[in-house]
């Protein structure tokens, strides 16, 4: 049942499934565990960005393709979602139509690009993306009678998402059981859905051809498979996954802008988040995100505590002033990168095949 | 069965294969000889789809492939085993044949249905890999095998995929003498066949003499023999093109 669940790629570590239980069930009863508005924010931001760093390791960790457009997927599912909500009335038919025409969108995009593009080199088709990527951001804040331009758009969701809603009358383990909590768990289960029909493509026929192309394209062709489809149909199932995932966010946030979905910023995180996770695991983006987002969250609180105590050691105190979290987050990411080459996965799994 | 036609490539001002014309039959191994340089790769390139040719044709099974992208001929049957191994290297050595009979199987966009779950294909590719004597290290990732295991896997991912043309380039170079007989064998038992057109490119003349029905004679990038084995070896042609070439160049 599990097994089939996982598709059979099981976690190959007790240490990683260990983490993997507390990751899923911490997220499953995050209303119940955690409440208060802050951390149901970062448990849905947690469940959004696994969803974005899992698809983008299908295309990085998996097919080896380099894409700088990922986060303009994204944008895109939010934007359909938001501009359906702000234009149609706010229900569930706006919402279904907003992200149906978002994943479409993306996907149609992705093809273009990946049949346009992907037969160059590398380095050539993530500068292309890059491009496609700015243009996007470009066009969305210029077109702001359709987007709200800078500013973005704020939006009613349906009703049932409404901090008014109640599900039941009463309490449920003490929380009332509200429409931020209805949206919570749509995030939750939608994502878990998404990431485990991503594992379900790795470990597919189709899956492996994707390992083939990122370990030899050349040779992958001389066996008969013709690669710029395979990295293509990658391409269009990691750009709907983003798009749902930038729906599901828009459908939290109740505000869609350029910072929310398009920024450069959230494509460094994704690609951080995979590559300390752990590229081609499905797995690693599980954790990476998980990791990335409870530090962009936490850490600066940890720091003013830790600075606080250290008040009277000069140099420490400065060194631990929140304002310096970067410096700390861009160190934290060196070692990991250069002590976990293979990201934390990757290392998890090696201690296994070593005790 | 398989042609070529006055196939030439130019790389810049040089000819590397230079208006080859030949035809292939089905139950015949050729070897194709020559010394280093003279072109035998870039013409399997050629054939294969690896390279465009700069003017000529190829044709198999009466069918013009010329302008056909490399996977399309390896679909209409053309199999391809290369000089320098060319692997899936983090993967087993089993998904590495895996992947070919995969290819061969006609299930290849698969999104949801799982891998692990085709035991058919994994069975396959363990029989292929069973006949190159490399069953024992199905699960080693192919890039931690020996050089002779990973010519072996080469060979073994052709007869994955199952071609009417079985094209081999140099298959035992580098390999120990221990390893050698059981890709002789290989070859010989796809000859035993009697259906399939093979292309030997072998420098071992022991080998050719043993394997060969016909043997080519390619010499700066131009075919300058074509003939049965005793023939051609015996000729004076072979001897100023090919043997002394090969006695200053070792095999390659
Ligand atoms: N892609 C290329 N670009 C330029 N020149 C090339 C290219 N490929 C091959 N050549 C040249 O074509 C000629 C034939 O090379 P080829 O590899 O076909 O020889 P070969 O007969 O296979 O030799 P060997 O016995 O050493 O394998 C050589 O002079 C080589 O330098
Ligand atoms: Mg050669």
């Amino acid at each position: 049942m599990l097994r089939a669940l996982l598709s059979d790629n099981l976690p190959r570590s007790r240490w990683l499934a260990a983490v993997l239980i507390v990751i899923v069930l911490a997220l499953a009863l995050a209303p119940f565990l955690f409440p208060g508005a802050k951390s149901l924010n970062v448990a849905v931001k947690i469940c959004v960005f696994i969803v974005l760093a899992a698809s983008y390791d299908l295309l990085l960790g998996y097919t080896g393709i380099v894409s700088f457009a990922h986060t303009m997927f994204f944008g895109i599912g939010g934007y359909g979602v938001a501009i359906a909500l702000a234009r149609l009335a706010p229900d569930w038919g706006a919402v279904a139509l907003g992200t149906g025409a978002g994943v479409l969108v993306a996907v149609v995009l992705a093809a273009l690009i990946g049949l346009f593009s992907l037969r160059v080199r590398t380095i050539f088709f993530a500068m292309i993306t890059l491009a496609v990527a700015s243009a996007f951001a470009i066009l969305a804040s210029q077109l702001s009678g359709l987007t709200g331009g800078e500013d973005g758009l704020n939006y009613r969701v349906p009703e049932a998402l409404r901090p008014a809603f109640r599900l039941v009358e009463g309490d449920v383990l003490g929380v009332a059981v509200n429409g931020r909590i209805m949206t919570y768990y749509l995030v939750f289960l939608v994502s878990l859905a998404l990431v485990l029909a991503m594992m379900r493509v790795v470990s597919s026929p189709f899956g492996s051809v994707l390992m083939a192309i990122r370990e030899n394209a050349f040779r992958a062709e001389a066996i008969g498979y013709r690669t710029v489809v395979y990295r293509t149909v990658a391409s269009c199932i990691a750009a709907a996954a983003a798009a749902v995932a930038g729906a599901l966010l828009a459908l939290w946030l109740r505000h869609t802008g350029p910072d929310t979905t398009l920024s450069f910023d959230l494509m460094i995180d994704i690609l951080l988040m995979v590559v300390i996770g752990g590229m081609g695991t499905m797995y690693g983006a599980v954790l990476g995100a998980t990791l990335l987002i409870l530090a962009q969250n936490y850490l600066q609180d940890a720091m003013a505590a830790a600075s606080q105590a250290a008040s009277g050691v000069p140099l420490v105190a400065n060194l631990l002033h929140p304002d310096r979290w970067l410096l700390w987050l861009g160190l934290l990411f060196i070692l990991c990168v250069y002590f976990f080459p293979t990201g934390i996965v990757g290392r998890l799994r090696a201690a296994r095949g070593r005790g | 069965m398989l042609e070529t036609e006055g196939l030439t490539i130019r790389f810049g001002g040089h000819a590397a294969v230079d208006g080859v014309s030949c035809a292939f039959h089905p139950g015949t191994l050729t070897a194709i000889v020559g010394p280093n340089g003279a072109g035998k790769t870039t013409y399997f390139n050629l054939i294969s789809g690896q390279l465009a040719a700069t003017s000529g044709r190829v044709r198999l099974k009466g069918r013009d492939i010329t302008t056909l992208a490399a996977p399309r001929r390896a679909r209409l049957g053309l199999g391809r085993a290369f000089q320098l191994t060319n692997l899936f290297p983090n993967l087993t050595a089993l998904e590495n044949v895996r992947l070919a009979v995969q290819a061969n199987s006609g299930r290849v966009l698969d999104l949801l249905g799982r891998a692990s779950r085709h035991r058919d294909l994994a069975d396959r590719a363990m029989a292929h890999l069973a006949a190159v004597a490399l069953a024992d290290r199905a699960a080693a990732v192919s890039a931690t095998l020996s050089h002779g295991d990973q010519r072996k896997l080469e060979v073994a991912i052709l007869l994955a995929l199952e071609p009417d043309v079985f094209m081999f380039d140099e298959p035992t170079a580098g390999m120990s003498v221990d390893d050698v007989p059981a890709v002789l064998d290989v070859i010989a038992a796809i000859k035993a066949r009697g259906d399939k057109t093979i292309l030997l490119v072998e420098h071992k003349m022991d080998v050719v003499r043993a394997l060969a029905d016909r043997i080519v004679v390619l010499h700066h990038g131009q075919l300058v023999a074509d003939g049965p084995p005793a023939e051609i070896i015996a000729s004076d042609v072979v001897r100023e093109a090919y043997l002394g070439g090969a006695a200053e160049a070792g095999h390659g």
